[in-house]
């Protein structure tokens, strides 16, 4: 068990505000090494870390793998090509192979929702949830929480929009718990057939108008669209739904000077997001990508324990 | 051989009978219900004081998975399990390998329960081939195999035309059609009741519009052409209000529940146990107190299990992919004896009437389900004092997927009895 109380990260819907705050706070000193000449501390020498990803993705992945590198952890991947995934191992025995080569943390990606969950009760080794299905993407929820911190200098009583594909969004679920447990004031905003039910009960507002919702919003966190949800019905054309729910330059008029606009990437630039307006001013979506970097080895660090953050990045 | 049942209190919710009285058994037959029948009569005597002694529960819902998933439960287990949840009659869904859409099944059926079966095995027979939806099976001749009713379990009937079809040709033998009321395009790859808690889980859900559209459609197909139709595991309180309104106009429409559904709510999905995945999903605290008035005002005629066994294999495994289904027969009286009985909602009469006598009247099943000189000697002792505890490996049932392991019941099964032989006893 390390710093944090628990012995994986499973969910933000888990976590209290206290450990979100520590999460945070432990990420600044670790962002602080990218501005240095050698990116790498000692930290998580001589532990494992394994990336277990069975749905592809880029960013995530490597964002973790330069995390764990940057500790000094040993990285392992295991790429579900290549792997018994697919001769149709089960997770608990692959997770029990991990534990076997003495993994300390596992980070697990997976399109079914309660896989990370499914590992963690079945490995000694911590685990990471990495996104699971359309449960929640809680590294993903953390390092906007930080850049909002960042930019803002603060999250409780800032107002939050946060638009598009809630209802297939793990992004949207991890942002919504942090955000409400720091005491933001959440607008979840998209048409209806995207917006799943209980988001209230979560503790959010909805709304089907954007420009409304951007009037008094200090943050948009813009949500990717996947083009399947068009096939599905669930809204009817693409151009439509820029038309609606596009961020584009004309309902930015509408909003506050000092917006702070962000997205989890890939975009679609041109369908939820215009190109003038992911590279204006207001956003900064390439530096959540090195916040991403910051958030995981604070979480690595916090997981697997260790001495103070000071004294080794010193 | 014969056996005396002496010193419990007698009830019979068919007849209206509470009393202390003994019984006697005799060739398969209760012979003689009286006080004080000397032991002189009987070559056992069954000592039953402390004990209620009921009608043999009927369970007209159950997953015996044999032919084909003898890995998941067979006939042999199966009716062990259900001779130890009290249940001396199970009506067998036909969502087998091969399905129970031909003769030649149902008598494998018959002549392995007839050979290895603990309690009385009545099958069901699907509604179309391959329970594909499609063309109607050959209800004649599975009707002269000794199908009790017609099913199509697990998945609805998309196709309004062949469920109108059905109902219709099923009067010939006055079968009647049990209804798996879900529309696949609202459910689509649904895992949970959709709501709160699926957004919180992730885990897409299935609306209660999913059954309760479908069992509009069935009500008005079963209106329309005056035929018996019976709901399947209602889960919806949408679900409990049409069938309500369709009783008041007259409809043939009987309907039944499970335990689950009237126990647990979606919450209980939030730990991703698949033990908890099941269709219909388990809904909210809304739809229980629905279901609890329906069972109340009868709407709700029976109570059956559902039982779903899979294997250890199949249900360890990410939510996603675990299949559907969990057991039920050993659990049943227990969880209706405290969410029912004891909490109120219902008389021991009336809850022991949705498993004995409602169900016998839907299936046709002559003899069963009633207490009575003549009658088949079915019984089943309850001590409703007793506490236990549920723990899986236990079960008699090859599955051990149930939601409740751990869980602290209260009434348990002591003795069963088939055709006047005991076939389970509790220990003590």
């Amino acid at each position: 068990m390390g710093l944090l109380a628990r012995k994986d990260l499973l969910g933000l819907k888990e976590l209290s505000a206290e450990e979100i705050k520590l999460i945070l706070e432990t990420a600044v000193p670790f962002k602080d090494l990218f501005y240095r000449q050698i990116k790498k501390v000692p930290t998580l020498r001589g532990k494992s870390v394994f990336t277990l990803f069975y749905e592809p993705s880029t960013r995530t992945r490597t964002s973790f793998e330069l995390a764990g590198k940057m500790l000094s952890a040993d990285v392992s991947s295991l790429s579900v090509a290549t792997s018994s995934v697919v001769k149709g191992e089960s997770l608990e025995d692959t997770g029990k192979t991990l534990d076997a080569m003495g993994a300390n943390v596992i980070i697990i990606r997976h399109t079914a929702a309660g896989s990370p969950h499914l590992l963690a009760k079945t490995v000694k080794a911590s685990v990471i949830n990495a996104g699971d299905g359309t449960h929640e993407h809680p590294t993903q929820g953390l390092l906007d929480l930080f850049t909002i911190k960042e930019k803002k200098g603060r999250i409780e009583g800032l107002k939050v929009v946060i638009l598009g594909d809630a209802a297939h969004s793990r992004v949207a679920k991890s942002n919504i718990w942090g955000l409400i447990k720091l005491g933001a004031e959440v607008t979840v905003v998209g048409p209806p057939t995207l917006l799943p039910p209980g988001l209230e009960e979560m503790g959010a507002k909805v709304s089907y108008d954007l420009k409304t919702a951007l009037k008094d919003a200090d943050v948009i966190n813009v949500l990717r669209i996947q083009l399947e949800r068009q096939k599905k019905g669930l809204f009817p054309s693409q151009r439509e739904y820029t038309e609606l729910f596009g961020l584009t330059k004309d309902k930015l008029a509408f909003a506050k000077d000092d917006l702070l606009i962000l997205h989890p990437g890939p975009m679609n630039r041109g369908l939820e997001i215009s190109l003038e307006v992911a590279t204006s001013k207001n956003a900064f979506i390439e530096e959540q990508v090195t916040n991403g970097v910051a958030i995981r080895m604070a979480l690595l660090y916090l997981l697997t324990g260790g001495g103070k953050t000071d004294e080794l990045i010193d | 051989m014969s056996l005396l049942i002496k010193g419990g209190k007698v009830i019979d919710p068919a007849t209206g009978l509470v009393e202390y009285l003994d019984i006697l058994l005799e060739k398969g037959k209760i012979i003689k219900i009286a006080e004080n029948i000397g032991n002189d009569q009987a070559e056992t005597i069954l000592n039953a004081k402390g004990k209620l002694v009921a009608p043999g529960l009927i369970d007209m819902h159950v997953h015996l998975r044999e032919p084909g998933f003898e890995d998941k439960e067979d006939i042999a287990s199966g009716t062990r399990a259900a001779a130890a949840g009290g249940f001396t009659s199970i009506a067998c869904m036909p969502n087998t390998k091969p399905v129970a859409d031909d003769q030649t099944v149902i008598e494998f059926i018959k002549s392995k329960a007839a050979r290895e079966g603990l309690v009385n095995v009545y099958p069901i027979g699907a509604i179309t081939k391959g329970l594909e939806g499609k063309e109607i099976t050959e209800v004649g001749y599975l009707y002269k195999a000794g199908i009790v009713a017609l099913s199509d379990d697990g998945k609805g009937v998309m196709n309004g035309e062949v469920m109108r079809r059905a109902l219709e040709y099923a009067k010939l033998f006055n079968l009647p059609i049990i209804a798996h009321c879900e529309d696949e395009n609202l459910a689509s790859e649904g895992m949970m009741n959709e709501g709160y808690m699926s957004t919180v889980l992730g885990l897409k859900g299935i609306p209660n519009a999913a059954e309760a559209v479908m069992i509009a459609r069935d009500l008005i197909l079963a209106e329309m052409i005056d035929a018996p139709v019976h709901i399947a595991h209602v889960s919806a309180k949408e679900s409990v209000e049409l069938i309500r309104q369709a009783k008041a106009r007259g409809v043939k429409v009987t309907a039944e529940v499970t335990p689950h559904h009237f126990t647990l709510t979606d919450e209980a999905v939030a730990s991703f146990d698949t033990a908890t995945k099941v269709n219909p999903p388990l809904r909210t605290k809304a739809d229980i107190e629905a279901i609890l008035g329906g069972m109340q005002d009868g709407t709700i005629d029976v109570i059956a299990t559902d039982h779903a066994p899979h294997t250890k294999e199949e249900k360890a495994v990410e939510y996603l992919y675990a299949p559907f289904g969990m057991v039920g027969l050993e659990t049943a009286f227990s969880l209706v004896y405290m969410k029912l009985i004891q909490s109120g909602v219902l008389t021991l009469a009336q809850a022991l009437e949705k498993l004995t006598i409602q169900p016998a009247k839907i299936l046709g099943l002559q003899d069963k389900g009633v207490l009575q000189e003549g009658k088949d000697a079915d019984i089943v002792l309850i001590d409703l004092d007793k506490k236990w505890t549920v723990e899986k490996e236990k079960l008699c049932s090859k599955g051990k997927n149930t939601p409740f392991h751990g869980w602290e019941m209260q009434g348990k099964i002591m003795t069963t009895i088939v055709g006047g032989k005991i076939v389970y006893c509790a220990e003590n």
